[in-house]
């Protein structure tokens, strides 16, 4: 589903964030990314949703070169991947349910058929009674709830997600955890990167731990 | 496909509540759009207006024919036979010399010097009435009879005629460089207005293409709202020489009627009108679609 070869990735200035990495993730595996700060978690999420392009190396998503990809195609792969960020990214000049749309909006969803579908969304991360809402009055677990219910809103196959427990208390991480187990359940290919250690011991699947740059063994 | 009718609308929609948010704003833009569009657009409505009053004038004008003294009745006789026989003329009246000297005996304070003449001065003249009522059409008109014998002098004024209709021209002119300039003023507002909004829209533009909207998909709602601010524009300019026609149209009437004549100004015909809405909407377009073009391409979320 996810296959990096030999990537690095020079910012410009000289850092090397990413140097010669290389692995793979099957379909519907869980998989969380570990590493210290600074170390290339949040470089290797983007490079794998074209938000950065490689120096080196070839990034493929099922089975396209997203480091080569023409630029008016690179929407299509993000329609299909889920996008969740440390810093939110919502909007806060409309409802969280209007966040919520906007994905669907972008796919010119059928309006009744969005509504609906926002709606599942914001239920699935218990936010059903806070549609009306804007998302500044809602509190940081929340707008990172609503964040990940605009992510799985158009179904995608491929969830990202960067510190998505960034710093939220244990049991708003538990909670957030919870979904991310449920969306591995039906069948959706996880990548997580977090420095939580609580999350990575809990975890049963694999974990990918990067250091300045360089994946570890 | 099938969604393509309803997700114009919502874009339409989308542009006008953008009007809508910033009603002061959005009005100022659009008063000045049309201020400026009315200005080209009164010029040519009023040239307009010029050139069918002139059109009225010249409506039925007139060539006098005078024929030399020495000719004989059955000269003038023929003369009008002839005349009337052009295909370039569509009726002739007969003035016979001693009708014009009656007339002029009295019209005038000189009957008396008229009445001590022993000999009539006047020669028979015909008015002869043309078909065709331009000014090129009168002249070569004027050109044939002068030379034909029995012929003393033609007379056709249209002097005056060709003045205007040159000074017309020299106004179309000045309208069609007005417009031109103001058209690229006009562009560069709605440049300038799309390009504020998208830098305040810049974080909304950021997220959009980071959860996979395409390029036309963020340009849409700009280029409908240049378009919509450029249809309002020339809508306003409409408006605003509408009531500037009915302003002057008080002053023209009580000119008209010591000319004892219905003249007033008319406004743009439809077809006009629609030109006038159809080019003010193209010059938003224009102005949105540069603006988003230049502007767009740095935005690229990180
Ligand atoms: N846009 C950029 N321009 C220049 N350097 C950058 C840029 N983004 C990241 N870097 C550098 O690349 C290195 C890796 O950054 P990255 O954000 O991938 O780290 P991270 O593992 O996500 O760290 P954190 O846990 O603090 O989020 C860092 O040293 C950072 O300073
Ligand atoms: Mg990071």
């Amino acid at each position: 589903m996810i296959r990096f070869t030999q990537v690095s990735k020079r910012y410009p200035g000289g850092h090397e964030a990413l140097k010669a990495v290389s692995f793979e993730i099957a379909e519907g595996e869980m998989v969380m990314l570990a590493g210290h700060s600074g170390a290339g978690k949040s470089t290797l999420l983007k490079l794998t949703a074209a938000l950065e392009r490689p120096n080196g190396g070839s990034v493929l998503v099922s089975g396209k070169n997203v480091g080569t990809m023409r630029s008016n195609a690179i929407p299509f792969l993000r329609r299909n991947i889920g996008l969740i960020f440390q810093d939110h990214k919502l909007l806060f000049d409309r409802s969280a349910l209007d966040n919520v749309l906007l994905p669907l909006q972008i796919c010119d969803f059928d309006h009744r058929e969005s509504a609906r579908r926002a709606r599942a969304a914001l239920d699935k991360v218990g936010l059903l009674n806070r549609e009306r809402a804007n998302p500044i009055a809602l509190s940081g677990g929340e707008q990172q709830r609503l964040c990940i219910a605009r992510a799985i809103v158009n179904r995608p196959t491929i969830l990202l997600a960067d510190e998505p427990t960034g710093n939220l208390d244990t049991e708003y991480a538990t909670e957030i955890m919870n979904i991310f187990h449920s969306l591995h359940q039906i069948g959706v290919t996880l990548m997580i990167s977090t420095h939580d250690e609580n999350i990575l011991n809990h975890h049963v699947g694999r974990t990918l731990t990067l250091k300045h740059g360089e994946l570890q063994a | 496909m099938t969604n393509w009718l309803p997700r114009h609308g919502r874009v339409l929609q989308f542009a006008l509540r953008r009007l809508a948010a910033t009603p002061i704003n959005s009005l100022f833009n659009i008063l000045v759009i049309g201020i400026a569009l009315s200005l080209p657009t009164g010029l040519y409505v009023l040239l307009q207006n010029v050139q069918g009053l002139l059109n009225e004038f010249s409506g039925t004008p007139q060539i006098s024919v005078f024929l030399s003294l020495t000719s004989t009745p059955g000269d003038s006789a023929q003369t009008g036979e002839q005349l009337r026989n052009l295909a370039s003329v569509s009726r002739i009246e007969f003035i016979p010399r001693n009708d014009a000297l009656e007339q002029l005996k009295r019209s005038t304070e000189l009957s008396d010097v008229i009445g001590g003449l022993n000999q009539n001065p006047l020669p028979d003249a015909y008015i002869v009435f043309p078909k065709k009522a331009d000014v090129a059409s009168l002249e070569s008109l004027r050109d044939q009879l002068k030379v034909w014998p029995n012929v003393d002098h033609v007379q056709l004024d249209s002097a005056w005629a060709r003045k205007l209709e040159a000074l017309l021209h020299f106004g179309e002119l000045a309208a069609l460089i007005l417009a031109t300039l103001l058209s690229i003023a006009l562009t560069a507002i709605t440049f300038n207005t799309i390009r504020l909004q998208i830098l305040t829209q810049k974080e909304e533009i950021e997220i959009a293409k980071l959860i996979g909207a395409t390029h036309a998909f963020i340009r849409r709602p700009f280029i409908y709202y240049g378009l919509l601010q450029g249809l309002l524009g020339g809508l306003a300019a409409w408006i605003i020489i509408a009531a500037s026609l009915t302003v002057l149209n008080t002053g023209v009437r009580d000119l008209a009627e010591l000319y004892s004549s219905s003249f007033t100004l008319h406004h743009l015909a439809i077809r006009d009108s629609i030109s006038l809405l159809l080019f003010s909407a193209y010059l938003g377009w224009l102005g949105a679609w540069l603006s988003v073009t230049q502007h767009l391409r740095h935005i690229e979320p990180r």
